[in-house]
């Protein structure tokens, strides 16, 4: 299903030194980023530079400095063929109430150039695609948030695009809207095969959705990695074990043979409940899962859980925060 | 071709997956194609067609009111067995000013003022067509609307001419400076119209600023006219005919389009001053055309 187009070596969206500086604040400061298929996740407060991004890329807003390149078109000069071939999903609402999501569907897809027919034929499968199935011969108007947000999105991928920028898709939803919503943006790119940009303030949505997670923030690139990056690079394993009447406190036998055995055992997590009967440790791979098993078992206890501890977006993003909070007051 | 996911949630979700997403790989007709179906979509709209019924019922009543007088005039010139038609086919649309003003002022804020109130602009400046499409698409769709709606009961006259068998080429002369006379009042209603309803994304603000501006001002004209008449300084009244769209179309035809003047006294402009009619009515089409553009340049995304 996945277009031959579309391998993960392929770069969709290329940015040097990107500013844009306007008279009062700077918007974008020096911003270089690769980003290549995928579902890229760009993430950064309100005000931290998405839109003013999101308006460069698609070739609408010219940078102070610095060049991008989106599908290899560069922004300033191709920008009418940039917005050919890539889908805009704006943050705020911009639905006229009393046409229908038909109608309106299909008027947008002619804008992006679609013959009539095509345009006919591309909107009734893309309704369905997103959800949206009798309420749309219905005014726009009646409908819930959650049926607006599919409507928006709709129009974004009725030209079948080769990439979608989708600003604040789950803003105003409720948590199963925004369940729905993530989990069609990830089939947008597994089943369709158009690679996906999505700006949020709320890191916890992306972690669940995007290959790859940029940060920004107040123009600036804090990080940019693939998902996998941010939260496996180290696995940190949680142990929970019984008590017997040989080793009345189980936790810390393990925790001793595993320390002699070369294990780096990290100090349990103090403050949440139970926390003094769990070890993390750090897995070095599938031996550390072994070990585990035979040290538990050779001293004769029972083993309760051994779970694998992911790390949060939120945490790289706080640490990161912090270390940049820091770098500011050293730096004054 | 359908890939089906085994992680589907249960209830509607799992039929999306069924289907299976088709690529598009037909003609993509780009920007000049998007901005004639910008043109068509907004002049379709301009007589509610693909919009609600409601939204039909003022433009096509509208359109209605224009035409009967018309074909009134039609039925007693043939009735009558006339030599000439009641009225000129240049005198027709000041006749009806009203209506005209009506139209512009309604059509004209449902053009634009909805894109801006809903946020719509931002989805065509995603897509390939630039600034001045858009506006060039607005305002020809708007300006061919007026012209439908001001032609119109010309062809009535002109038809109707022809069957109670009067002169012509006499008639087809009225009838083409007629046309020429609606064809620049429709540019310059829709340029004042949108510009004005462009400015604000109330529909109301925009119907009602409208008509101020068209029916104030020509009244205003009118009556400083009529005064300046009645004390005699008839050497004023072409010059003050300028202040108002109703009056530059009307300076304009008497002085270049053999039309007789409305004016107080029947006092049309000399061909000196008619050229001035003619830059002040040019100059506003294009100020219109300008203004537009500075306010689409801001608007964007």
């Amino acid at each position: 299903m996945v277009r031959v187009t579309t391998v993960d070596d392929v770069t969709v969206i290329a940015t040097e030194s990107l500013s844009k500086r306007f008279p009062r604040v700077t918007a974008l400061d020096r911003l270089s980023l690769d980003v290549g298929a995928g579902v890229t996740g760009l993430v950064g407060a309100n005000g931290a530079g998405k839109s003013t991004m999101i308006k460069i890329l698609l070739g609408l807003s010219p940078a102070s400095e610095g060049r991008a390149e989106v599908l290899g078109l560069d922004v300033a000069t191709k920008g009418a063929a940039i917005r050919e071939r890539v889908g805009y999903m704006p943050e705020h609402d911009c639905l006229p109430p009393d046409v229908s999501a038909t109608e309106f569907v299909v008027h947008m897809a002619r804008m992006s150039g679609l013959p009539p027919t095509a345009a006919r034929e591309r909107t009734a499968d893309t309704l369905r695609h997103v959800g949206l199935y009798e309420e749309r011969y219905r005014p726009i108007g009646g409908y819930s948030t959650g049926m607006k947000q599919r409507v928006k999105l709709a129009q974004a991928l009725v030209h079948d695009p080769q990439l979608v920028f989708l600003d604040e898709p789950t803003n105003g939803l409720d948590p199963v809207g925004r369940d729905d919503m993530l989990g069609l943006i990830r089939r947008i790119y597994t089943d369709f095969g158009i690679s996906v940009l999505v700006t949020s303030h709320l890191l916890g949505e992306l972690e669940r959705t995007c290959d790859h997670v940029v940060v920004i923030d107040g123009g600036k690139l804090l990080r940019s990695s693939s998902t996998t990056d941010f939260t496996q690079t180290t696995t940190t394993l949680a142990v929970e074990v019984t008590d017997t009447d040989e080793h009345p406190d189980g936790t810390r036998a393990v925790r001793e043979v595993l320390h002699a055995r070369g294990v780096e055992v990290l100090d349990s997590q103090s403050g949440l409940p139970g926390a003094g009967r769990i070890l993390l440790l750090t897995a070095q791979g599938e031996e550390t899962y072994d070990l585990v098993r035979d040290v538990v078992a050779d001293l004769g206890l029972g083993l309760v859980r051994m779970e694998q501890r992911r790390h949060h977006i939120s945490e790289v993003f706080t640490n990161e925060d912090e270390q940049r909070k820091e770098a500011v007051s050293h730096g004054s | 071709m359908a890939v089906e996911n085994p992680a589907a949630p249960s209830g509607d979700q799992t039929r999306i997956h069924n289907i299976g997403y088709r690529t598009y790989d037909g003609p993509r007709l780009g920007r000049s194609y998007a901005t004639r179906s910008l043109y068509s979509q907004s002049l379709r709209g301009a007589y509610g067609l693909g919009r609600s019924v409601k939204s039909k019922v003022l433009p096509m009543l509208l359109f209605v009111v224009m035409c009967v007088p018309a074909a009134i005039m039609v039925a007693v010139a043939v009735a009558t067995k006339a030599n000439d038609l009641p009225v000129d086919y240049t005198r027709y649309a000041i006749i009806m000013q009203a209506v005209i003003s009506l139209y512009v002022a309604s059509q004209a804020p449902q053009s634009v003022s909805r894109d801006l109130r809903f946020k719509t602009v931002p989805l065509y400046f995603s897509r390939p067509i630039e600034t001045a499409d858009y506006v060039r698409a607005k305002y020809a769709a708007l300006a061919t609307a007026m012209f439908v709606l001001t032609a119109a009961p010309l062809i009535v006259l002109y038809v109707g001419a022809l069957l109670a068998k009067l002169d012509f080429a006499d008639q087809t002369k009225g009838f083409g400076q007629g046309l020429v006379s609606v064809a620049l009042l429709s540019l310059l209603f829709a340029g004042i119209g949108l510009v004005i309803a462009s400015i604000t994304p109330r529909r109301g603000f925009g119907i009602a600023a409208v008509i101020a501006v068209l029916t104030i001002s020509y009244g205003a004209v009118s009556t400083v006219q009529a005064i300046a008449d009645a004390q005699g300084s008839s050497g004023a009244i072409p010059w003050i005919g300028l202040f108002s769209p109703v009056t530059l179309i009307d300076g304009l035809q008497s002085a270049f389009l053999g039309a007789s003047s409305a004016f107080p006294g029947a006092v049309g402009p000399s061909n000196g001053e008619g050229v001035v009619y003619v830059l002040a009515v040019l100059g506003l089409i294009a100020a219109s055309y300008g203004l537009l553009m500075r306010r689409y340049k801001k608007v964007g995304l």
